[in-house]
């Protein structure tokens, strides 16, 4: 146990010495929410300046009546097509839309005339104006006037309410859920490849150094192998509590300085407005690290989250990082080490496309189910879904699982291990794994 | 007393057999030579003795006790293929490789400045390994492996990568270590490494022992009773007591012979017969070198 302590603080000085770490802890901070609202920037820009797009319109049916609306503008013409065609090629307009004479029932040979492939949505755009006003052509032919037809349209948004199981009604913001899930699902699908790989390469820079040997008659390979993972893991915390510190600090700088406010000190100010009676206020005031701490208390979710998020993290970390750890001590580069790396990252990779395909779309559905208890897709899953509140048996059952995961592919990985970071220009393939993972000791 | 007794090890892998009951015993303050062709199995013996890896079969005793996991301390390594982290300082990676064998940070420190100071070295404290020439890393990692002093040291081709002048210095640690208590296990090819360090060998074959003992029993062992002679004239002796293996002219008139002795006759019974016929120069024994040995042992196990 000595000796995995003694590791794991090497290889957790190693690291956080160098000067790599030092920057990528303090930049990617900055770099991040600058790249982010870079995009919005120019996204905005654009919009901005796009403006509206002129559309000229043959009607030879003389019925549809194109309005201008925010997006587009119709420009009507007369003449036949082709006239229409060559003008339409001296102009800067954005399309030429072509509409035949018509049956009702029988809307066909519409045709958009453009330079360029035009987006798909704003084909779309087009599509429902088109049919919006066809729907308003037929209603017309039951004899239904302009004002009905605006009477029966009904515009809702939809508030959602989360019942809780003792009654209670939660204002579910699922836009920011689904954000909250995004995020944090990536984050540990970056962090498990990302720290996962920095253990590949340090074995393999131990095996390919020579070190290996003089280490191995010291300490037993498996602790070796797994103070090197939980050193990693260390910085890897280390680098995500420095990340989380610096992060806040740097938006709730910001906000400040753009005169908003986060939403607990609003929440705080509203409960200070409706204290009228100054004595209270003062009191408060004065009790006010009691009510931080009352307020942290009724903010559970956060801390829920920050729990399970850690414990998702170090889970999936361990169980990965155990199989790059054997993948490197099996191969003598880097380049031959991709063989194996691909189907140690593939579920990892399905878990990412599970999290935008099921978790995020149906936090509750059976699929998101399945990723979320397999230890090997449940870091990233079950993360998708903490803001949405997983039943407590499903979370626990999950959190088992990767605990029983992890300590399955370190028993794996240790056997292989042992055997691979003594072998030197052994072609390695899968049997030759197996054979190694059999080998009695 | 002896410093490692091994008992019938055997260790065999998928598709061949490494150790086939290899038993020797290394004498407490020898140095013990090991020797063998390459793949003959040393490396193995080597690590098993570290518990690198476990054998099948057979015991191992150090110092009278079974091989066991707390003795990894007493145990000094240097494999054949040297390696240091790159990136580490000198200092650093002394002292956590003196740490992994059981030293404390302080003790550590505190030997690591007599031997700093004894090779010359202190200013490399924070080098990093990268930027140190192999020689300069050899003399590291020699540090890292006798740093704990260790009462069983493992050499395995020590001398390689040094110039004459280390490999001198090298010579005089191991030989005050050997003087200090220490007891000494080199596994090598060098020959003349053998012939003037070793005081006893074991040579292993094709995952066997074939030979094991102090050198000069061995030597005295592979003598064959021949003569080299350096005399003026040519000589003509009886064939029934001697057999002139070669003959030839080194200067004018003086011969050097190889002479062997076929029957009971002395050495002197050799040079009263010769100076009757000639003037002699000069007379040794031919005694075979390791060398020699090696090779005829090898090759007569290729032949069987």
């Amino acid at each position: 146990m000595n000796k995995i302590w003694l590791i794991m603080q090497r290889e957790f000085l190693n690291r956080v010495q160098k000067k790599s770490f030092l920057i990528a802890t303090i930049l990617v901070p900055l770099i991040f929410p600058a790249v982010i609202g870079l995009m919005v920037l120019i996204f905005v820009k654009q919009e901005q300046s796009a403006g509206k797009t002129i559309v000229e319109v043959l009607d030879e049916s003389g019925r549809m009546n194109l309005e201008d609306n925010d997006k587009f503008d119709f420009i009507s013409i007369q003449g036949n097509l082709d006239q229409a065609k060559t003008a339409y090629m001296h102009t800067n307009d954005f399309a030429l839309l072509y509409i035949p004479s018509f049956e009702l029932n029988q809307p066909e040979g519409m045709t958009l005339y453009t330079r360029e492939n035009p987006s798909i949505r704003k084909i779309d755009d087009l599509e429902s104006i088109l049919e919006k006003r066809l729907q308003d052509l037929k209603l017309e032919q039951f004899n239904i006037d302009k004002e009905t037809l605006k009477s029966l349209r009904a515009s809702i948004s939809l508030k959602s309410v989360n019942l809780s199981d003792t009654g209670e009604e939660k204002d579910s913001n699922t836009g920011m859920l689904y954000i909250l899930g995004f995020v944090l699902g990536v984050l540990i699908y970056m962090f498990v490849l990302i720290y996962g790989m920095q253990i590949m390469l340090g074995v393999i820079e131990e095996k390919t150094s020579k070190i290996v040997e003089v280490i191995v008659s010291s300490v037993k390979p498996f602790q070796l192998m797994m103070g090197k993972i939980l050193g990693i893991a260390s910085v890897g915390l280390l680098q995500f509590s420095i990340w989380a510190v610096l992060i806040s600090v740097l938006s709730t700088a910001t906000l400040n300085f753009f005169d908003l406010k986060m939403p607990q000190q609003q929440a705080m100010e509203q409960v200070m407005n409706q204290v009228n009676d100054p004595e209270m206020a003062e009191a408060m005031q004065q009790n006010n690290q009691v009510f931080e701490v009352l307020k942290s208390v009724n903010e559970i979710p956060y801390l829920y989250i920050v729990f399970n998020f850690a414990f998702y993290f170090l889970g999936g970390y361990l169980l990965y990082g155990a199989l790059f750890a054997a993948v490197g001590s099996a191969v003598d580069s880097q380049q031959e080490a991709q063989q194996f790396t691909f189907p140690i990252t593939l579920p990892l990779i399905i878990a990412y496309f599970g999290l935008f395909m099921f978790i995020l779309n149906d936090p509750n559905s059976t699929a998101s189910f399945w990723f979320s208890i397999i230890p090997f897709t449940s870091p990233v899953a079950m993360v998708g879904r903490l803001g949405y509140d997983p039943p407590l048996w499903q979370l626990i059952l999950s959190q088992v699982l990767l605990v029983g995961g992890f300590i399955f592919t370190t028993w794996i990985a240790g056997r292989i291990y042992r055997v691979g970071i003594l072998m030197h220009g052994t072609k390695v393939n899968y049997k030759v794994l197996a054979k190694w993972f059999m080998m009695k000791n | 007393m002896i410093a490692l007794s091994a008992k019938n090890v055997t260790k065999r892998y998928t598709n061949h057999l490494a150790l086939d009951e290899v038993t020797l015993q290394v004498p407490e303050r020898s140095i013990y030579g090991l020797l063998g062709p390459n793949g003959a199995g040393k490396t193995t013996f080597i690590r098993i003795i570290n518990q690198i890896i476990n054998a099948d079969q057979g015991e191992i005793t150090i110092f009278n006790e079974p091989l066991q996991e707390k003795h990894i301390g007493r145990i000094g390594y240097l494999p054949e293929e040297r390696g240091l982290y790159k990136k580490l300082k000198v200092g650093e990676q002394l002292l956590y490789l003196a740490q992994l064998k059981g030293m404390s940070r302080a003790e550590a420190l505190e030997k690591l400045k007599v031997w700093l100071t004894r090779f010359e070295i202190k200013d490399w404290w924070n080098k990093k390994v990268e930027d140190l020439s192999k020689g300069m890393a050899q003399k590291v990692q020699f540090i890292s492996t006798v740093l704990h002093e260790p009462k069983l040291v493992i050499l395995d081709e020590p001398f390689s990568g040094f110039d004459p002048v280390n490999a001198q210095l090298i010579t005089e640690e191991i030989l005050a270590m050997r003087d200090k208590g220490a007891t000494i296990i080199f596994s090598t090819h060098r020959m003349e490494t053998v012939e003037e360090l070793c005081d006893h060998i074991a040579l292993i074959n094709k995952s066997k022992k074939i030979l094991e003992g102090p050198k000069k029993t061995i030597k005295d062992a592979y003598k064959s009773n021949t003569f080299k002679v350096e005399h003026k004239g040519l000589i003509r002796l009886s064939d029934e007591k001697y057999e002139v293996q070669d003959q030839h002219l080194l200067e004018e008139n003086l011969y050097h012979s190889t002479i062997r002795i076929r029957g009971t006759a002395s050495p002197n019974q050799l040079i009263q017969d010769l100076i009757n016929q000639t003037e002699i120069h000069g007379f040794v024994e031919k005694i075979p070198t390791m060398s020699e040995i090696f090779i005829s042992l090898v090759k007569e196990e290729a032949v069987v």
